[in-house]
């Protein structure tokens, strides 16, 4: 099957088609709770990430907390 | 000294931000010193390799303060709204600090896109804390989108200027009595903390002025002691300023002349 292609945090990534949010946040080997995700700037909740499945040319950013102002 | 903000009783006036600090000890010790019970936080498009992130979520939940997030760096309301979302996710609170940019050198705030990023969130639920400008009309329009708390800039973030312009700042605290304001951005010293709080503001939010001190910790309690005694001056009341000499001493003319 034709792989797709995805941006994470833009950077380029090849997955298998089909591939969830859940599926991908997995292969980076983080805590899924100690990140937050959105998908082409529409936040993707935690519960909602092992049914949203990803596209040709989505672009996946994470967010992990920092010190704030 | 204490006081109501979003439903929530706190015993201090001071909110600290976590930013900038030489080291996550001093950051802990300076919250400790501050006695801060609101700090606030950030998120960031990363994926840290090692705990990073990890520990300084955990270090911050050590200290007990509220934490208060942020949407610093968005620059629409569709941004902001989409960082909202996820740090409600991460910190586990609907308090959000509304931050939506205009300007990349002044960093004040994009007033349009923050009234309607603020409008979407208080219907999402969120508690807005909307950083913005000393516009009345703005904050006006802030209150009506559902914010019950506004956050008037003292001067550009972390430019150490002070209150640059207090007139408008009691403009806001006379024609919004019952309103919950915070200066937020641009203290530099105890004294503009003091003058906000003599001003009737309820509560002052500052971080550079803290984490850029030569000594953070013993900065942090020097707000902390200013911001109490502004506080207790305005509620002692001040005496209104005169143009000309009020004679204290109650003499009557002129000692040595009948």
């Amino acid at each position: 099957m034709t792989p797709i292609h995805i941006t994470l945090n833009g950077a380029p990534l090849q997955l298998e088609p089909d591939t969830t949010l859940a599926e991908l946040i997995a292969t980076t080997g983080h805590e899924p709770q100690g990140l937050s995700t959105a998908v082409n700037g529409d936040f993707v909740a935690r519960e909602s990430r092992s049914h949203h499945v990803l596209r040709e040319a989505d672009a996946v950013f994470t967010f992990q907390p920092i010190t704030g102002g | 000294m204490s006081f109501i903000v979003a439903d929530t009783l706190l015993h201090s006036r001071f909110f600290l931000g976590t930013a900038g600090y030489p080291s996550p000890h001093i950051l802990q010790q300076a919250v400790a010193a501050s006695e801060a019970q609101v700090v606030t936080v950030g998120l960031k498009r990363q994926l840290t390799q090692g705990a990073g992130a990890n520990d300084f979520h955990a270090l911050i939940r050590e200290t007990g303060s509220r934490l208060l997030p942020n949407t610093a760096g968005c620059r629409t309301a569709r941004e902001a709204v989409t960082l909202a979302h996820m740090a409600r996710e991460l910190f586990g609170t609907n308090w959000i600090k509304l931050e939506v940019v205009g300007d990349e050198y002044t960093l004040q705030p994009d007033l349009f896109e923050l009234v309607q990023a603020a409008a979407e969130l208080a219907r999402a639920g969120f508690e807005v804390f909307p950083y913005c400008t000393d516009d009345l009309v703005t904050c006006q329009r802030l209150l009506d989108a559902g914010c019950r708390i506004l956050m008037p800039w003292g001067a550009p973030i972390g430019s150490g200027q002070g209150l640059i312009n207090p007139y408008a700042l009691r403009t806001l605290r006379a024609r919004l009595p019952d309103v919950t304001l915070i200066v937020d951005a641009g203290i530099g010293s105890p004294h503009d903390a003091v003058l906000a709080m003599e001003l009737g503001f309820d509560a002052v939010l500052l971080n550079s002025a803290v984490a850029q001190a030569h000594d953070p910790v013993a900065m942090a309690r020097a707000f902390r002691l200013g911001i109490e005694a502004g506080r207790l001056a305005f509620e002692a009341g001040i005496m209104a300023r005169q143009d000309m000499a009020v004679p204290t001493t109650p003499v009557t003319g002129r000692p040595f002349v009948l």
